[in-house]
C-alpha cells in the first residue's frame, strides 16, 4: 500500500508542466510532449501554473467514458478543480459551462430550442447572405487585408447578435471583453473587470426585453425572467456565456481553417472545386478535428472515486481531458496527423463529450458550411499574404488561432 | 432493430437527427429528441447506429 502511495507521489514530484509548448514549425499539430505522453498511457500527471497535479487523461476511448460519467464535475468552484488561471476574485458568475445537474441541465434547457437543427438549417439562406455581403466588400476593398478583421471575426459576431437580440454596433465593446476573457495572460482583476462589464451589458439589455420582448434569444429568456423560472442575474450570465461562446470560437475556426488550407493546396483545390454540400461538410468536420482549437483540454474534478484504465482516480482529484490528442488518436482515426477532407472525421470530439458538449454545434457547423463552401469558391486566387513564420498565432490563449491572417487575391 | 432515447439524458445536440433524420426528430419546446420510428428498417441502421455512437448524453439505446 504504502509502495503505491510513494509511486503516485513521485509520478506528481516528476509531472511535467502542463499546458506543453507547440514545435517551432508546426502550427497545427498538438504540443509532442503531449502525443508522447498518449504513447507513453493513457493516465499520467501534469503540473499545472499553480503546483497542482491533476490526471492527464490522454486517449480517445477513456476520455469520452469520463466526460460522460455522472461522478465527473465541470464545478469550477470545487476543490481540486484544474484552474486554468486564478480564479476571478469574487466567484465565477459563469453560466451552466461550469455546472453539474440539474442545476446545468435546468438553465441550458432554456436555451435549447434556437439550437435544434431545423432552426438552425432556417438560419442557413440568413447566414449565406452575410457571409455574401461581407466577401462583396472584401472584393471592393483594399488588399492585403486581415481576414480575422474583415470577416472571420464579422461572419459569427453578426450571426450571434441577431440570433441573441444584441446589436451589431457594440461588436467593438462586446469583442474587446471577450478577448480579455479568454486571454490566459491577463491578471484575475483584468479579466473579472471585463466579465463585470459584459455582465452589465448583458444586464441593461435584459431590462430592454423584459420591457419590451421581440422575437429574439434573450427575449425569450425575458419572458422567463416575467415568469420567475430565471433571475434577471441568471438571464445575464447565459447571455454572456452565449455571446463569447457564440463569436470566438467559430471566428477562429474560419481564419485558422484557411490558414491550414493554404498549407495544404490540394484541400484546398478540392474544397474549392467542389458544390457538392456533403464533401463541404465532411471538410469542416475534418478541420474540426485536425485543428482543435480548444487546446489547454476540458477541465473536470472527480467527485467520487473512479477506476479507469488500470487506475483509480480518487474523490477531489482534478482531471484535464485532452481532447486535441483524442483527435488524433491512432487507434480511432487512420493516419491522423494527415489532413484529408474526404475522411469520415464525424467522431471528433472537438465540441467535447458528455453533457456539457457544446450547445452551439448544429451553428458553428452550419456557419462553417457556409463559409468553407462559399470563400474559396468566391475569392479562387485567395492566398496569404505573408509567410507562415510571420504569422502571430494565439498559443497565449484559451481558444487557439491566429491574431491576424493577411490574405490577398 | 428497436431504438430508444432517454429523455431525461438528451443534451438536445441534435446529432441523431443529423445522421439519421428519418428515426429522429426535436421537440420544438427544448430541442429534446423524438423517436419518429422506434423499429426502423434495414437501410436505416447505419445512420442509428452511428446517432447512438455520436450521442454526446449516451442517451440512444438499440436492440438488435
Ligand atoms: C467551431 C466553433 C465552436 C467550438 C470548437 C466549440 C467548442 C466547445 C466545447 C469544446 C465545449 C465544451 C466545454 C466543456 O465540456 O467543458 C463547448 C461548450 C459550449 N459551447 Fe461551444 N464551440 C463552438 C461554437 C459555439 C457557438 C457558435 C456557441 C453559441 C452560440 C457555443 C456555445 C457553447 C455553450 C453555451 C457551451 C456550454 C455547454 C454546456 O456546458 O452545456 N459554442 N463548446
Ligand atoms: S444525439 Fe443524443 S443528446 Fe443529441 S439530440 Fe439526439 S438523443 Fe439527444
Amino acid at each position: 500500500m504504502t509502495s503505491t502511495v510513494n509511486a503516485v507521489d513521485e509520478r506528481a514530484a516528476g509531472a511535467p508542466e502542463f499546458p506543453m509548448a507547440r514545435a517551432a514549425g508546426c502550427p497545427f499539430d498538438p504540443p509532442p510532449a503531449l502525443r508522447d505522453r498518449q504513447q507513453e498511457g493513457p493516465l499520467s500527471r501534469v503540473r499545472l501554473w499553480d503546483g497542482s497535479t491533476p490526471w492527464l487523461v490522454t486517449r480517445y476511448a477513456d476520455q469520452r467514458a469520463l466526460l460522460a460519467d455522472p461522478r465527473v464535475s465541470a464545478d469550477i468552484t470545487r476543490p481540486g478543480y484544474p484552474l486554468q488561471s486564478p480564479l476571478p476574485p469574487g466567484g465565477s458568475g459563469v453560466s451552466f459551462i461550469l455546472k453539474d445537474d440539474p442545476e446545468h441541465a435546468r438553465l441550458r434547457r432554456m436555451v435549447t430550442a434556437p439550437f435544434a437543427i431545423k432552426r438552425v438549417e432556417a438560419m442557413r439562406p440568413g447566414v449565406q447572405k452575410i457571409v455574401d455581403d461581407l466577401i462583396d466588400d472584401l472584393l471592393a476593398g483594399p488588399k492585403p487585408v486581415d481576414l480575422v478583421d474583415a470577416f472571420a471575426l464579422p461572419v459569427p459576431s453578426l450571426v450571434i447578435c441577431q440570433l441573441l437580440g444584441v446589436p451589431y454596433a457594440d461588436h467593438d465593446f462586446f469583442q474587446t471583453n471577450s478577448k480579455v476573457i479568454i486571454n490566459l495572460d491577463v491578471t484575475p482583476e483584468q479579466r473579472s473587470a471585463a466579465h463585470g462589464n459584459l455582465i452589465g451589458y448583458l444586464n441593461d439589455l435584459m431590462g430592454e426585453k423584459i420591457a419590451d420582448p421581440v422575437d429574439d434569444l434573450l427575449s425569450g429568456l425575458a419572458t422567463r425572467v416575467t415568469a420567475g423560472e430565471l433571475s434577471r442575474e441568471e438571464a445575464a450570465q447565459m447571455g454572456v456565456l452565449l455571446l463569447i461562446a457564440g463569436h470566438e470560437t467559430t471566428a477562429n475556426m474560419i481564419a485558422l481553417g484557411t490558414l491550414a488550407l493554404f498549407e495544404h493546396p490540394d484541400q484546398l483545390a478540392l474544397l474549392r472545386d467542389t458544390d457538392d454540400p456533403a464533401l463541404v461538410s465532411s471538410a469542416v468536420e475534418e478541420l474540426l478535428r485536425y485543428l482543435h482549437i480548444t487546446h489547454n483540454g476540458r477541465r473536470r474534478v472527480a467527485t467520487e472515486d473512479i477506476e479507469i484504465a488500470g487506475e483509480v482516480i480518487r474523490a477531489g482529484e482534478g482531471l484535464i481531458l485532452a481532447n486535441d490528442i483524442a483527435n488524433r488518436d491512432p487507434e480511432v482515426f487512420a493516419e491522423p496527423d494527415r489532413l484529408d477532407i474526404r475522411r469520415d472525421a464525424r467522431r471528433h470530439v472537438a465540441f467535447g463529450f458528455g453533457v456539457h458538449q457544446c450547445l452551439g454545434q448544429p451553428l458553428a457547423r452550419m456557419e462553417l458550411q457556409v463559409v468553407y463552401g462559399t470563400l474559396y469558391r468566391r475569392i479562387p486566387t485567395l492566398r496569404p499574404a505573408t509567410e507562415l513564420e510571420r504569422i502571430p498565432f494565439k498559443h497565449d490563449g484559451s481558444v487557439y488561432g491566429v491574431y491576424e491572417l493577411p490574405v490577398t487575391w | 432493430m428497436k431504438v430508444t432515447v432517454d429523455q431525461d439524458k438528451c443534451v438536445a445536440s441534435g446529432q441523431c437527427v443529423v445522421a439519421a433524420p428519418e428515426v429522429f426528430d426535436q421537440r420544438d419546446e427544448d430541442g429534446i429528441a423524438v423517436l419518429l420510428d422506434a423499429e426502423p428498417p434495414a437501410e436505416r441502421a447505419d445512420g442509428v447506429r452511428h446517432a447512438a455512437a455520436v450521442c454526446p448524453a449516451l442517451a440512444i439505446g438499440i436492440q438488435d
